[in-house]
């Protein structure tokens, strides 16, 4: 009993009732006679689509700044950066490096202004982080509604300016990682390149957070006052850390892009942080501890659920969104849940 | 001098915000008595929600995100009573009843919530306030009519869930328009004028003879309400005021209901436990040093909050006359709170005028930001991107300026 009861504690509740949910639904999915070949495959793609998202998180709970829920800002760099790569109509390989390219080139930008924000305002970056996230993507609404763009895929067929709420990249880039090496294992679809891509970005991260740099940002995430006494530059860690985190969800939204066939503008990105959030928590990750793993079985389990919940739900109730439902409450259950675990000040 | 521009420097937020307004004002090309009337309405509808985030501020628990949990509540009752059919004023006591307990319920748990996370109470709330928003859609699109058998016209066609909108055509203007043996309660402005000049004269009255005081001020007071009420007499028979006289309704019920919440939260903060909430926002393990239940009244502060959002959400929807039942109460927390930090109020610190003055200026600035953008760029959804850009920075640069304070006091106390 003692044993279980601490093997329960080691794997986690949440990952426990998530994977039951999983079998549960599973279960339901072949009872209603599901395409359960096309079901994992829809997963496999949306658990890489939505991976690099995830993996945002990691630095920037490393360096202490907690979720970064002003996720919205590096996505907007990456719509900037996606927009103007199908703008110079850049087709195919070109397309795709260069919107990563300049992706990461405005989410550092981006991201390095961000985490000086961040310092000054340290212990309260969730809060503000969201609200400014917001502010930043309805900013980029008016940018959108303005900007001087003339490739036909972007602008309004009728109107002649302004961005579309979404850009398709079909004659762009569409799948292209998802097509790369991708083979089939009886009917399941592998999305080979989309795996060795976000397996890639993964492992530079991973490596990173190993070495100097990465452990520096690690003991300035630790114990900011005992990193500053051994001479530890809190305040730049801290920076790097969050225009990392900023540069990987500029990239991620364009492999995410690549591999949904649109890029959503407007409002789009308001909403897109939490279930990247649920996904790194899920995984294991607190606000105090953070690996690479965390995010990317987080990844696995809540894409998974939320991948397959969707045609069991429409099954169950018709051109309803119990999905949508679904993932609101668990995505926000599984952050609510982890906030009330790193506990407050006490008394 | 100095003084006056003391005054205007620690007001700096609601001057910035009343300067865009009258500059929006002056862009829209909109006739000021068409505004004015949208403005009334607007304050009606929001003003309760706005003050019901006065108290767990008091508490220093900040900003209340979680009133979306009373607004949910509020709306339940108002689907109940759609449901059961009950009509009018009857229907509005009813939905208030309804979302009394329902409020009290879901405040004690996000009270219980946010204990845990004492000083994350402000992002705790916020997600607590998406978090019970699933809950709510889940419940009102699957288990009504799905688990529990409902006969209604709101219900889909499907025989599951509630529809997108609800109507209230039979509730709308139930409290604004409350007739009293027959006679209409949502007047023309210069009665309500009128009404307000006389109501606030007796209550000044009442409050110099209970305290046996009667000297300046009291005088200043009296002279304002019986200029306010020579004015609105003399504005009614003038030409110039008829178009004005004609389109704003001032809802009297709804208003002296609001100053009776007002007057409430001003003699509860002087209570034995508006005094303990005081000193918990003051510094809480002081408070709780000296004996006062902390943990307890925290979740009480939330619960009065909950419930005052509630009703405050059941007079936006009496007003309104159709209600949106999923995604009405979704922007609540983020409206209101940016309304009452308009309004001047910070994080530590909120005031009853405060959330007068910010509902004021905030809606005024709604109303008239796509107006504006209209003329301007020949296109309103400018102006709406740019009035929730603006919600959303000046939450977050409140946010940031209150985290500079509370660091600069530290800096003090320790030097």
């Amino acid at each position: 009993m003692e044993t279980i009861k601490r093997g329960v504690r080691k794997f986690g509740m949440p990952r426990i009732i998530i994977i039951a949910f999983i079998i549960v639904i599973l279960i339901g999915a072949l009872l209603e006679g599901q395409d359960m070949a096309a079901l994992i495959s829809d997963s496999l793609v949306r658990v890489g689509q939505n991976m690099l998202l995830a993996v945002a998180m990691l630095p920037c709970i490393l360096v202490g700044a907690g979720l970064n829920m002003g996720l919205a800002i590096g996505i907007v760099c990456g719509l900037l950066a996606g927009l103007l790569s199908v703008q110079f109509e850049l087709v195919s390989w070109a397309g795709f490096l260069a919107a990563c390219a300049m992706a990461l080139l405005f989410g550092s930008i981006a991201g390095v202004l961000y985490g000086r924000l961040m310092n000054m305002v340290k212990g309260s970056e969730m809060l503000i982080g969201n609200y400014l996230g917001s502010a930043v993507v309805y900013l980029m609404c008016m940018f959108w509604f303005a900007a001087p763009f003339t490739n036909s895929t972007i602008i309004w067929p009728m109107g002649g300016t302004g961005v579309r709420t979404t850009v398709p990249v079909s004659d762009y880039y569409e799948k292209i990682l998802n097509n790369f090496l991708a083979f089939q294992i009886g009917k399941v679809t592998v999305p080979t390149g989309l795996f060795l891509f976000v397996g890639a970005v993964c492992a530079v991260v991973y490596l990173f957070t190993r070495s100097r740099t990465g452990t520096v940002l690690r003991v300035a995430g630790n114990n900011q006052a005992f990193a500053g006494m051994i001479g530890v530059n809190v305040n730049r860690a801290r920076i790097i850390g969050i225009a990392l985190s900023t540069m990987l969800a500029a990239m991620g939204i364009v492999v995410y892009a690549q591999s949904y066939g649109f890029y959503q503008t407007y409002e789009g990105p308001l909403t897109m942080a939490f279930t990247p959030m649920a996904a790194i928590l899920l995984g294991g990750a607190t606000m105090r501890s953070v690996k690479i793993r965390h995010a990317v079985i987080g990844s696995f389990l809540i894409q998974i659920l939320l991948t397959t919940a969707l045609p069991v739900c429409n099954q169950l109730f018709p051109e309803s969104n119990l999905s949508e439902v679904f993932r609101i409450i668990i995505s926000n259950g599984i952050i609510l849940y982890a906030l009330s675990q790193a506990g407050g000040e006490g008394r | 001098m100095k003084k006056a521009k003391q005054l205007l420097l620690s007001n700096m937020v609601p001057v910035l915000f009343g300067i865009i307004c009258i500059i929006g004002i002056i862009l829209s090309g909109t006739p000021i008595s068409t505004i004015l009337s949208d403005l009334v309405n607007r304050f009606d509808r929001n003003i309760l929600l706005v003050l019901s985030l006065i108290i767990p501020v008091t508490c220093g628990m900040g900003m209340n995100f979680g009133i979306v949990l009373g607004a949910m509540c509020g709306q339940m009752g108002l689907i109940a009573v759609t449901i059961m059919g009950i009509d009018g004023i009857g229907g509005i006591l009813a939905a208030a009843l309804m979302a009394f307990f329902a409020a009290i319920i879901c405040g004690f748990l996000a009270g219980k919530i946010l204990n845990r996370t004492k000083g994350q109470e402000m992002i705790t709330s916020m997600i607590v306030g998406y978090f019970s928003n699933g809950i709510y859609q889940f419940i009102f699109l699957f288990v009504v009519g799905g688990i529990i058998k409902v006969e209604s016209d709101i219900i889909l066609s499907g025989g599951v869930g509630i529809k997108n909108t609800v109507a209230l055509d039979n509730m709308q203007y139930a409290l604004d328009n409350l007739s009293i043996f027959g006679i209409s309660t949502r007047v023309d402005l210069f009665s309500g004028i009128l009404f307000f000049s006389i109501f606030f004269a007796v209550l000044f009255l009442m409050q110099a003879a209970l305290r046996h005081q009667f000297g300046k001020k009291q005088i200043i007071q009296l002279a304002a309400c019986a200029c306010c009420a020579a004015a609105s007499q003399i504005m009614t028979r003038m030409p110039a005021f008829t178009v004005a006289k004609m389109l704003i309704r001032i809802p009297i019920p709804t208003f002296l209901l609001t100053i009776g919440v007002c007057l409430l939260i001003q003699q509860f903060m002087k209570t034995k436990l508006g005094q303990d909430m005081r000193a918990i926002g003051h510094d809480r393990e002081v408070a709780g040093a000296s004996g006062i239940k902390v943990d307890q009244i925290r979740i009480i502060s939330v619960i009065i909050s909950t419930v005052l959002a509630a009703w405050g959400q059941i007079i936006f929807y009496q007003n309104l006359g159709t209600m949106d039942a999923y995604y009405g109460h979704e922007k609540v927390g983020t409206f209101c709170v940016a309304a009452i930090l308009i309004g001047g109020a910070s994080v530590k610190k909120a005031t009853i005028g405060q959330a007068v003055l910010g509902t004021i200026l905030f809606h005024l600035l709604f109303n008239v930001s796509p107006l504006a953008s209209q003329q301007l760029f020949n296109n309103s959804m400018v102006g709406g991107y740019f009035r929730m850009t603006l919600c959303y920075a000046v939450i977050a640069v409140a946010l940031m300026l209150h985290v500079f304070e509370t660091r600069a006091k530290d800096k003090e106390q320790r030097a």
